[in-house]
């Protein structure tokens, strides 16, 4: 059974037709690249993924499970995490909370429990923190567990959201431009990373990048999107070579 | 756990030494009963800005109409006692639980329609909302005549003392401190900094905001339940949107997401007026309000995120946690 299955999923805003009868599979243990010009439409499919819009029609499954009509929440809870395109990371708070905030669905103590202290409340705490800091041990973030989030460089930040998404145990993890305002170096160092992480955690990835290094380095399958419409799909080597892929990227007639 | 008991101690050592202190004030006549009056409506002024605190500055819902709150509590509590008339402890009690949960209950039902909105219009729904509650009080004797409408109340048992007000000041600062440093703080905070975030780790911020309106606005209830007890006369003007200012004020100039910052601001803004008050004589009424603006003025000009901006001091703190290579400012996790 596949993990995730997305089958004629359309978006529309007014009458911007953004996604059009994209369907989409990806087996456990995939890591899978989202490719496509600016404007294709690939952080909508993940939006519609992860509920923050209904799809207007079509249908998402999730173990057998559909997740169309969940809000984002009960989505993230089913077992799917996500990062951002322009960072979304609780700015104000330190890292560690950043982290921790992630662990409340999983938290086992109440209100009162709180606000009374009680030895549950205690040893959750301890469980929470000492989780949040091998988190953050994982992505090379231990040392600034104690710094506000807005004070991270941009690298770090792009994997403190990682560390965050982390959190709430996932079996499929969306990275939305992972790579974006990185150097070549960084580059390297995330591609080690992301695969460090999907074999710990045991993850299915999928993942909208530009960097075509990081996508080739990293994805099992690609599928290129154009104007809301999957236009190709298949392996990253096959696919740079597709004449279709190589005109929506650079134009008609470039590749002959 | 050696921190934290020295802590402990220590807060327990503050509490004790400054009960002590204005204890002795009053008895060598140092603190004569009109100071005393206006320690105990510093201290009520503390629970009720906790609450918008938590509100605004924690979980960042912006709400013009606290003093709605504040008011809906004096006046159920204050009934409550007035038709029992005992003035007896368990009554007084009572009432307070009914400030409590009556306000907590007004705070639901007006929650469930107006937290869906976002900053500025939530701001407008709220302070819609004060201005009603100011109605329905001014014209509250038509339906109940003990609450005596634009003329004001009178008749609540004055059965507050300063160690009530004392005591249920350090038990609200208590509740408010341990509700931060749980996971429903760590909420809190995140719904402030990014809903959409919040919502994508599995996080209902509709909840949390709820949970959170609900629960300050039942500290203002609190505290409104303690002033009917304390003061002889509730006038609906007590409770009108200025007054929601002056808790507004005392949340942002102490510094949004700072409970210490809170607590400081809300004394110092209380002795603030009546110092002036004291200083200005009948001059007072007409100055206030240009005092006030040039010290919002100034205080936005030179220090814009408050007092306290969002530190903590004391037992207020949370504990940092020390990780590998981490900052040496990090204590030792127990």
């Amino acid at each position: 059974m596949p993990l995730l299955k997305v089958s004629n999923l359309c978006k529309s805003f007014g009458g911007l037709q953004a996604v059009s009868n994209i369907n989409l599979t990806l087996e456990p243990g995939e890591v899978v690249g989202l490719i496509g010009p600016n404007g294709a439409g690939k952080t909508t499919v993940f939006n519609l993924i992860t509920g923050h819009f209904p799809p207007t029609s079509g249908e998402i499954v999730f173990e057998g499970n559909t997740l169309v009509g969940k809000a984002p929440f009960e989505i993230c809870n089913t077992g799917i995490a996500r990062t951002f395109q322009n960072i979304r990371l609780f700015k104000d708070n330190n890292v560690l909370d950043n982290v921790r905030a992630a662990f409340h669905s999983s938290t086992d103590y109440g209100l009162l429990g709180a606000i009374f202290r009680t030895p549950r409340f205690r040893s959750e705490e301890k469980r929470i923190t000492n989780a949040a800091i091998n988190l953050l041990e994982t992505l090379n973030l231990a040392n600034r567990a104690n710094d506000t989030a807005a004070s991270l460089p941009y690298g770090d930040q792009r994997r403190l959201e990682i560390a965050r998404a982390l959190a709430g145990s996932p079996k499929l993890l969306l990275l939305d431009e992972p790579a974006a305002g990185m150097n070549p170096s960084e580059v390297v160092n995330l591609v080690e990373l992301i695969k460090n992480v999907k074999a710990q955690f045991n993850l299915t990835v999928l993942l909208i990048e530009h960097q075509m290094g990081l996508v080739m380095n990293l994805c099992d399958r690609v599928v290129v999107m154009d104007f809301g419409e999957v236009i190709a799909a298949g392996l990253p080597s096959v696919i740079r070579q597709d004449p279709k892929v190589l005109e929506a990227y650079l134009g008609k007639g470039a590749f002959a | 756990m050696g921190r934290n008991n020295n802590q402990l101690i220590k807060s327990i050592a503050g509490v004790i030494i400054f009960y002590a202190l204005i204890k002795t004030a009053i008895l060598t006549g140092f603190l004569n009963p009109y100071w005393q009056r206006v320690l105990d409506q510093s201290l009520i002024y503390v629970i009720g800005s906790l609450g918008l605190s938590l509100i605004f500055g924690f979980a960042g819902q912006f709400s013009i109409g606290h003093a709605a709150f504040f008011g809906l509590g004096a006046y159920s509590g204050g009934l409550v006692s007035k038709m029992l008339g005992t003035g007896s402890i368990p009554a007084f009690l009572l009432a307070l639980l009914v400030s409590m949960l009556f306000t907590a209950l007004v705070a639901y039902l007006i929650g469930k329609p107006v937290l869906r909105l976002q900053s500025d219009y939530l701001g407008i729904a709220t302070l819609g909302f004060g201005v009603i509650v100011k109605v329905a009080l001014d014209n509250a004797n038509k339906l109940i005549p003990e609450m005596g409408g634009a003329t004001g109340m009178t008749g609540v048992p004055q059965v507050v003392t300063f160690e009530w007000v004392f005591f249920f000041t350090v038990l609200a600062i208590i509740i408010s401190r341990n509700f931060l440093h749980s996971t429903y703080g760590r909420v809190c905070t995140s719904i402030r900094e990014d809903e959409i975030a919040t919502s994508a780790v599995g996080i209902n911020p509709a909840k949390y905001k709820m949970l959170v309106f609900v629960f300050g606005c039942a500290l203002a209830g609190l505290a409104g339940g303690i002033y009917a007890h304390c003061y002889p006369f509730l006038h609906p003007s007590s409770f009108d949107f200025l007054q929601s200012f002056n808790f507004l004020i005392i949340v942002v100039a102490g510094g949004m997401g700072s409970l210490t910052g809170t607590v400081v601001t809300a004394v110092g803004w209380v002795f603030l007026q009546e110092g002036l008050r004291f200083a200005l004589g009948e001059a007072f009424m007409d100055w206030r309000g240009v005092i006030y603006a040039v010290l919002l003025i100034i205080l936005v000009l030179v220090r814009q995120q408050g007092l306290f901006g969002n530190k903590e001091i004391g037992v207020l703190a949370p504990r940092a946690v020390l990780t590998k290579g981490g900052k040496k400012n990090a204590a030792p996790e127990s």
